[in-house]
């Protein structure tokens, strides 16, 4: 599997997992189809630049430091977005979603086949 | 009477046995070492001004066995360009009709003495793998060298590791001029038998050699026998002592060796020193997979491990991966608690 693609989907699987999680939080609950959504696309995007960023560049440090900022860009663009009551989940969306990047930065530089790989 | 001492005695028998260039290019300067086949001795090729090698051979008379092996040996040597073999810059004949070829002069230890300052798993393997990786290249040449032990590697003074002594090596495939793997001979041993060997002829170094060899069958000897070198090099390497032919012996000599192998190296020893050719790697390279495969925390083919071990090496492979997935998961469940 090429890397851009392991980025995909491991972003979209995560994205998915991540929006879930809102489930326990009782006053975002009625919204979660939503957060659902949202979140799988921001999985999607960010698997998506992480994975082309480690198709094109083979480092471990690198991928998860690119994996971390471009999480933490799109999580900070979800978290600006205030809730009905108007707060903002600042850490609880950030936090976690920089993880995310940082599993699909690693991943996605440790497995899937890059640019100069061959398929056996 | 005055008897003659024992320094002067010796400066006589090397000035004695020195060789008689019929070219004036390389001038002697030193004895380096005597083995059966030849002497090497250090020289200076005067037309490019740098220290060199010569290796002569011990023959009583030209043309006899040890003066064609040298010459094997000095063809097999100019076919396999690779930095773990010593290149061969030039051959001829001595001013009696013996054969000497020159070539590198290499610097350093040989493992033999150098394998004390290897004191971890990770120095060793590196120090192996290039002699593997070099047998490896051979085999694909064509080429088994049939005499690997510690005094055969060469570890020179920035970390090169050279295998040396190609001179029992067998020629099994026909080599061309490039001298790369896949290549083919074009000629073999003067004697038609390819390597100089017939049946019955028995060849290496006890503690060293398979045991096809041990028994008398080195003309037949494979790619196989050279893997059981290996294994026994790697034996040594931990144990500093020569493979028993025992497995039970073998067993209890890596686990008493200090540090032990772990269980997976241990494998991989055993399956390099089976008794059989067959249950063995079937060339050096795949020992080199394995081998490679064991310093990334993968699964080796000598070693079936359960799902238990399998799991564990996965999460020590993988431990930085899992970290991360922890560390989601527990600030998840942070929060989760915390509103």
């Amino acid at each position: 599997m090429k890397k851009p693609v392991l980025g995909l989907l491991l972003g979209a699987v995560l994205g998915a997992f991540d929006g879930l999680t809102a489930l326990g939080t009782p006053e975002v609950a009625s919204q979660i189809v939503g957060i659902v959504i949202g979140s799988t696309i921001k999985g999607l995007i960010v698997g998506a630049l992480v994975g082309w960023y480690a198709y094109r560049v083979q480092s471990l440090s690198k991928g998860l430091l690119v994996g971390l900022v471009v999480a933490a860009f799109f999580a900070f663009l979800v978290a600006a977005i205030p809730q009905p009551d108007g707060r903002h989940y600042w850490i609880e969306i950030m936090l976690p979603g920089s993880i995310v990047g940082l599993i699909v930065g690693y991943a996605t530089q440790q497995f899937g086949q890059g640019r100069g790989a061959v398929a056996r | 009477m005055t008897w003659l001492s024992n320094d002067l005695v010796e400066r006589l028998r090397d000035v004695a046995t020195r060789p008689e260039l019929a070219t004036n290019r390389y001038a002697i300067l030193r004895p380096i070492g005597r083995g059966g086949m030849g002497s090497v001795y250090a020289a200076r090729d005067e037309q490019l001004g740098r220290e060199v090698a010569i290796k002569v051979s011990n023959a009583a008379a030209p043309a006899d066995d040890l003066d064609q092996r040298l010459r094997q040996e000095a063809k097999v040597l100019a076919r396999l360009e690779h930095p773990g073999i010593v290149p061969v810059h030039d051959a001829g004949l001595l001013d009696d009709g013996r054969w000497f070829y020159v070539m590198k002069l290499v610097r350093g230890e040989t493992l033999a003495d150098h394998a004390a300052s290897l004191d971890h798993e990770a120095a060793r393997l590196v120090v192996f793998e290039r002699v593997a990786e070099t047998v490896a290249f051979a085999h694909a040449a064509g080429i088994v060298h049939r005499d690997l032990k510690p005094s055969n590697v060469m570890v020179g003074q920035f970390g090169e590791v050279l295998v040396l002594d190609w001179g029992v090596a067998r020629v099994l495939a026909r080599v061309d001029r490039g001298g790369g793997p896949g290549a083919h001979a074009d000629d073999r041993h003067p004697d038609g038998a390819a390597d100089g060997t017939s049946g019955g002829t028995r060849m290496g170094t006890a503690g060293f050699m398979a045991p096809e060899q041990a028994h008398g069958d080195s003309s037949n000897a494979g790619p196989p026998a050279d893997v059981y070198a290996l294994g026994a090099l790697l034996f040594w390497m931990w144990t500093g002592s020569p493979a028993p032919a025992d497995l039970d012996d073998l067993s209890r000599s890596l686990g008493a060796a200090s540090p032990a192998p772990s269980k997976r190296l241990a494998a991989i020893i055993r399956k390099c020193l089976a008794p059989a050719p067959a249950a063995r790697y079937a060339s050096a390279k795949e020992l080199v997979d394995d081998l490679a495969h064991y310093r990334q925390g993968a699964a080796v083919s000598a070693y079936r491990e359960t799902a238990l071990e399998r799991a564990g090496r996965w999460l020590i492979r993988y431990q930085t991966f899992v970290w991360l997935v922890l560390s989601y998961l527990v600030m998840r469940v942070a929060f989760a608690f915390l509103r």
